[in-house]
């Protein structure tokens, strides 16, 4: 005999309980997110009015207006830059994950924390430190000058090297995590089996290492490259007149030039962009996680 | 393979220095008693106390504070419920709303930003504290559906089964077995969001109206008009705190 117990609720009604519990967290990522994305994808497709505010009337006028040469230039140059700190995260962050991962359990955990301390620090005051040192009377010249190794003091600050040296600060945990736990996942064995054939340090890394560690470089590129791309704090901060990132001009029409239909279409265009390479990444993903599974 | 494990070694504290040095900097440098602070002019407390009797900065705080504490309770309320219900519903439908649920954490600030001021916008809400608690609300709850989501798929089923073949009603089953089980994960998701929303400053910066001023909001501020020695030390106060807040979770995730 099956004893009377809400266990044995019809399946349905369970399901309904699920529904409901599930309706007000929904409803309020539907209103607060869902629902301003939709509300700039409309916008992208209407016009300026003549002191700014919306006009709503159907052209595809704004989307035209991103292929000007200017738009072209912060859009290719976002694209670099974002680029260029994810390729210095790769290179930094590859030895750091690896030897923490080849360290003794309780040191690993140690080392983890010791890496994602500073990325709980709050971002702008990360930022402002390298305003600090990189200033032309800041630490680093100050230092330098009386050392005597260079005469005058370099201007570094408000260059795309000081906006790359913000965002690899900012984003190299986002590598090293990752990169750590596909590390972490691969047998020894295999590596000292590696070692054995091959003897030396180059093929051992990018036949064995790389291939075995693909999911965690991708995953920790990705996870730099879109914050980067979006990045809007550091450049401002950290970047001169012609160090503009598409987050800076997203800011810039918005709430500088008013030109919001304009915003809104390079907002669409920038999402897209991310959107695109976060489900390419996961249909990916789950590809690889289903042939590990049926193998 | 001695010789790599040295290069090794020195690459990966090499890292570590990279990322702890600027704050370091920072800290030494608010106890500096020059101005001009990129020579060091010996010690000094000033800053801090300048700090201390900094009036907008205090009106910051309390603002910040206001809208983590706000933003928390709401997330918790809905996330907790809403990690559940995701566990629970078919499967079939999980694949669509999954997405939409963990849809902020994807999105970049900025466009996070935009989105929600041009929603204010078209429903004519004016900005202010509150405009700025829903934002906040917004990219924090899929936190914490994930943080509590994490846990709820290592529960046993079992011991739910067992209250329920025990005589157990749903709603006895979460107070009694699901919830206390869950404290840990509650906790460190509470703290997550808090941090979260305490340190924001992207979406803040565009859904916050006139007197919405949020502590990274006044930070942001005191920056764009220069290094000072206040920053320092504004800046090696807030090092602290998070330092705190991390060794907290910590002690937390350890029980």
């Amino acid at each position: 005999m099956m004893s009377e117990s809400p266990a044995h609720n019809t399946d349905g009604e369970a399901r309904a309980a699920a529904y409901w519990l599930l309706a007000p967290g929904l409803c309020w990522t539907a209103l607060f997110c869902v629902l301003p994305m939709a509300v700039i994808l409309l916008v992208s497709f209407a016009t300026r009015g003549t002191y700014g505010g919306i006009v709503w009337d159907f052209s595809l006028e704004n989307y035209g207006d991103l292929l000007h040469l200017l738009y072209g230039r912060i859009f290719g140059q976002s694209l670099l830059l974002a680029a260029l700190t994810t390729i210095l995260c790769l290179v930094m962050g590859f030895p750091l994950a690896y030897y923490i991962a080849r360290l003794p359990p309780r040191r690993q955990a140690v080392w983890l924390v010791l890496v994602m301390v500073p990325f709980w620090t709050n971002f702008l005051v990360r930022t402002y430190a390298w305003i600090f040192i990189l200033r032309t009377e800041g630490l680093l010249n100050t230092v330098l000058v009386k050392l005597g190794l260079i005469s005058a003091p370099i201007e570094i600050l408000y260059t795309n090297a000081a906006v790359v040296l913000g965002l690899v600060y900012g984003y190299l945990p986002f590598m090293v995590l990752p990169l750590y736990a596909a590390i972490e996942r691969v047998d020894r064995s295999l590596i000292e089996a590696a070692w054995d054939l091959y003897a030396d340090r180059w093929p051992v890394f990018w036949r064995v290492l790389v291939p075995l560690t693909k999911p965690g470089i991708v995953a920790g590129c990705l996870l730099v490259f879109i914050p980067s791309l979006g990045a809007f704090v550091t450049p401002d901060l950290l970047g001169g007149a012609r160090s503009m990132m598409v987050g800076n001009l997203i800011q810039h029409e918005y709430l500088i030039a008013r030109d919001w239909p304009l915003g809104s279409a390079l907002s669409i265009v920038v999402l897209t962009l991310v959107t695109g390479a976060m489900s390419w990444y996961f249909r990916a993903h789950s590809a690889a996680d289903r042939a590990r599974r049926a193998s | 393979m001695r010789a790599q494990g040295i290069w090794l070694r020195s690459c990966s504290v090499l890292g570590l220095v990279f990322l702890y040095l600027p704050i370091a900097v920072l800290m030494v440098f608010s106890l500096n008693a020059s101005r001009l602070s990129a020579a060091w002019q010996g010690f000094s407390w000033q800053w801090y106390e300048i700090l201390w009797r900094d009036d907008a900065l205090r009106t910051a705080v309390g603002n910040s504070l206001l809208v983590a504490a706000v933003s928390t309770v709401i997330v918790m309320l809905l996330g907790v419920p809403a990690a559940m219900g995701l566990e629970r519903v078919r499967s079939r439908w999980r694949g669509w709303l999954e997405p939409i649920v963990l849809l902020p954490l994807v999105i970049p600030e900025v466009m996070m930003g935009v989105a929600l001021l041009m929603l204010f916008a078209v429903l004519q809400m004016p900005l202010s504290l509150v405009t700025v608690i829903a934002g906040h609300a917004a990219f924090n709850l899929p936190v914490v559906i994930v943080v509590v989501r994490a846990r709820l798929q290592k529960l046993d089923p079992r011991l739910l089964d067992a209250a329920y073949d025990l005589g157990a009603t749903p709603w006895q089953g979460f107070w009694r077995i699901t919830l206390p089980l869950l404290v840990p994960a509650l906790l460190g998701a509470m703290l997550l969001a808090f941090t979260i929303s305490l340190d924001d400053f992207i979406v803040t910066f565009f859904v916050a109206g006139p007197g919405a001023t949020t502590l990274p909001l006044r930070v942001y501020s005191m920056i764009k008009s220069g290094v000072s020695p206040e920053i320092n030390a504004l800046s090696a106060v807030l090092v602290a705190i998070s330092m705190g807040l991390v060794g907290l979770s910590l002690l937390i995730q350890r029980r």
